[in-house]
């Protein structure tokens, strides 16, 4: 039994002239070229960029926040040359918003233009007329879908709409197409690659994690968090980096309310380079540590720990 | 290779994460897509496929390097893949032979010598050096048994007390001077000695699997998801693991039900948003708003046994039901042993009720007599002081196991405080088969709740706080 190669299958389905030619040629070259963009992947996440491509299949990243999950589509997108479209999501986000709505002022000054011819016959062209594309407002699942040049679709922090609402995302993730009952079923012309992020506030129903790859990025270690610094903070000497990042994950060990995320190790790492440091004294954490905390009491007990203060001398 | 396939998804679902019929096809579409003779892409690719949870990754690994052990893998990637050329993997007859073959060169190492190649590994981050090291201390310490229907942890144990890893520690941090310079040293020497841990305990496992196959050992080693475990008997790994889940789990609840209360009924209309609304239609009220309901909160009295046995679990439901408290109109806590005292004040003076939990222990005062628990007298005590602020209004949750130490049971004051409250619920962490025996006495308070709960797991405690709601 000869299997179709699912994105030959996929095609198909969409009746494409011709199989679009595959992003990615190994997990290697993920690596390379997100690398090219100032993405640092590590080896799940270039694996499942891989795949997905593959496979012609969404990906679900999930994740603490400040991760990395949207810069990771943001550089899919430059890798691949892609334009990237992306729908935020948030609570009461209807299909009006997520995937189409009827341009309602536009068609009624079109009625309005023809008042009077418009009898019998005519009401039917006019009927016609007005649902049309013309009429048709895009938003952004229905863009992606109906693009015609490279896309890469971001859903945004999915965990956010209500379950129901999720419902409205199937069709589109699972057979890349959308119907519209006065149009009929608009298709892909290509075959988009798609990130969904979620913060993890609630459980994702099965019906959408069937339907995705799962991706879970969790903190970096610290090599790669080194490497992230040292990437991303112009003028700053490796072994600063490397000191960040352990002092990170010495936080991040503790019990905080809210661990520092790769974006604020960034910011501190911008600040100690603006202040001239080479290295991290026990006064420069202690001064600047209210850059990687945000919380009084984190800020306490990191200084507690870490550098030995506040403790009760016998 | 379906066959394969097929028997670690098996697996996976014995060990409770759900795998569907499509993921199972995806898993085996993502195999022919890839370079199987790449462990880490393998890996990789069953995990985006099979697993859809981040909390169950560690029970997909621990499968994973069961079935697809090192040593197992280039014999399997024969089997996978029949026809490929093989010059680059070596094939499986011999894969195992060098790596024996070096461990049995070696085996003439004294105790200093592995212990300074461990040193140096671990300073030098040099990963092969560490493998041999790893096998070696196995060899040397673990005292394996073929055949022994184990999981492993007992050798594991053995190994690690050989090698006196806090040695280990202190020497791979020293040299460094200042607080933080300190602390991150030892923070890195602790990294590089769990990295050895993990190297001796895959090390122990490869060796099991070539002892009793794959199969055979997984049921050994499975380990419950971490909303499975039972809270009562959990070791202190899995207790910290608990502790882990239990903020996100509280936060995800809290989260649904404050949907579910704004969406399940609608209020009156709400003219003036209507008639807003309506301005975009030409003045047509086509868009009907809607006010707010007035919501219907219920006032929730905790009552915990926090004796030994069931402290942890008093811990979690307290916590659990102080997270989502914005659902109740008001939370009252009190915790018993053998006397009675309201820890309502904790709660409300810690931002997080962790820190709070936490407290209970050293500020509650609890034990009146010789601290065993006696419900029949907390109860009392509690009909006594607090009876009047039991009201219409009021759901009264019991927490405890009802061993009351051959105790008074006093259950007539149960029964006034049902008469008193909207609904009495009692939460049991015991399994059910252990109810009424010995002395526990559920059935003499069962006739006086609405329902008696078995609650083990953070599952059970979960679904029933979403509940209660």
């Amino acid at each position: 039994m000869t299997s179709l190669d699912p994105r030959q299958e996929l095609a198909q389905r969409l009746e494409l002239d011709q199989v679009p030619p595959a992003n990615f040629a190994s997990p290697d070259d993920v690596r390379t070229r997100l690398a090219a963009q100032g993405y640092l992947s590590d080896e799940a996440i270039a694996s499942v960029t891989f795949l997905a491509d593959r496979l012609a299949k969404p990906v679900l990243v999930e994740g603490p926040a400040g991760t990395g999950k949207t810069a990771l589509a943001r550089a899919v997108a430059d890798a691949t040359g892609a334009r990237l479209i992306r729908l935020q999501c948030y609570e009461g986000l209807d299909e009006s918003k997520a995937l189409y709505e009827w341009n309602y002022r536009k068609q009624l000054l079109r009625i309005q233009a023809g008042r009077g011819e418009a009898t019998g016959e005519e009401w039917s062209h006019l009927e016609e007329d007005i649902f049309a594309e013309e009429f048709l407002l895009r938003r952004p699942l229905l863009e992606a879908i109906s693009a015609t040049d490279p896309v890469v679709l971001l859903i945004d922090e999915v965990d956010r709409v209500e379950l129901e609402t999720e419902a409205l995302l199937l069709e589109v993730l699972s057979e890349y197409q959308v119907s519209i009952p006065e149009l009929g079923t608009v298709r892909a012309h290509q075959i988009p690659m798609v990130f969904l992020t979620s913060n993890n506030t609630r459980e994702l129903s099965e019906a959408l994690k069937r339907r995705c790859l799962y991706l879970y990025v969790g903190y970096p270690d610290v090599a790669r968090e080194r490497d992230i610094i040292v990437e991303r903070v112009p003028g700053i000497s490796s072994a600063l980096a490397e000191q960040i990042a352990r002092v990170v994950r010495s936080l991040r060990t503790l019990d905080l309310k809210k661990a520092p995320s790769v974006a604020e190790t960034l910011d501190w790492a911008r600040t100690l380079v603006l202040l001239g440091r080479e290295e991290i004294g026990d006064e420069d954490a202690a001064a600047t540590l209210h850059i990687l905390l945000k919380y009084q009491t984190d800020i306490d007990r990191a200084t507690k720990e870490l550098l030995g203060r506040g403790k009760t001398v016998a | 290779m379906l066959n394969l396939l097929g028997d670690f998804i098996a697996e996976l679902r014995a060990a409770g994460i759900p795998v569907s019929m499509t993921e199972h096809m995806d898993a085996a579409r993502a195999m022919q897509a890839i370079d199987l003779g790449d462990r880490a892409l393998v890996r990789a690719a069953l995990a985006t496929t099979l697993v859809k949870d981040g909390d169950h990754l560690p029970v997909f690994y621990t499968a994973f390097d069961v079935f697809f052990s090192l040593r197992s893998w280039s014999s399997a990637e024969e089997l996978l893949n029949p026809t490929e050329d093989e010059t680059s993997a070596p094939t499986g007859a011999n894969a195992p032979g060098p790596r024996r073959g070096s461990g049995g060169a070696s085996s003439t190492m004294s105790a200093e010598e592995l212990a300074e190649l461990l040193f140096r590994a671990l300073r030098d981050g040099d990963a092969n050096a560490l493998r041999r090291g790893a096998g070696e201390a196995v060899t040397r310490y673990s005292g394996m048994e073929p055949g022994r229907p184990v999981g492993g942890t007992y050798y594991l144990y053995r190994t690690l007390r050989n090698l006196d890893l806090e040695n280990l520690e202190r020497r791979l941090s020293v040299g460094e001077v200042g607080e933080l310079a300190e602390r991150l040293a030892r923070d890195e020497a602790r990294a590089r000695v769990e990295m050895l841990k993990a190297e001796i305990e895959r090390e122990i496992r490869e060796r099991l699997v070539e002892d009793r196959g794959s199969q055979a050992l997984a049921k050994s080693v499975r380990k419950p998801l971490p909303e499975d475990v039972d809270v009562m008997h959990a070791n202190r790994e899995e207790m910290a693991q608990l502790e882990r889940a239990l903020r996100p789990l509280s936060r995800k609840l809290a989260t649904r039900l404050a949907r579910r209360r704004r969406r399940r009924r609608r209020g009156p209309v709400d003219l003036r948003h209507t008639v807003r609304r309506s301005l975009s239609t030409g003045g047509v009220p086509i868009d009907l708003r809607f006010k707010p309901p007035r919501p219907n909160k219920p006032e929730i009295i905790v009552i915990a046994d926090i004796s030994g046995s069931v402290a942890s679990f008093a811990r979690f439901t307290l916590h659990l039901v102080h997270a989502i408290s914005s659902q109740f109109s008001k939370v009252r806590s009190f915790v018993f042993v053998d006397g009675i005292d309201e820890v309502t004040s904790l709660f409300e003076d810690a931002d997080d009720p962790a820190d709070a939990v936490a407290r209970i222990n050293a500020e509650a005062d609890v034990i009146a007599f010789d601290g065993h628990s006696d419900y029949g007298r907390a109860f009392s005590v509690f009909h006594d002081r607090f009876a009047k602020d039991v009201t219409r209004r009021s759901t009264v949750l019991i927490l405890g196991d009802a061993r009351n130490n051959y105790h008074q049971a006093h259950p007539e004051v149960l029964a006034d405080l049902h008469h008193r409250a909207r609904a009495v619920f009692w939460l049991n962490p015991e399994p059910l088969g252990y109810w009424n025996s010995g002395d526990s006495i559920i059935n003499q308070y069962a006739p006086y709740c609405d329902r008696v709960v078995e609650c083990r797991t953070l599952r059970q405690l979960e679904a029933f706080v979403g509940e209660l709601a």
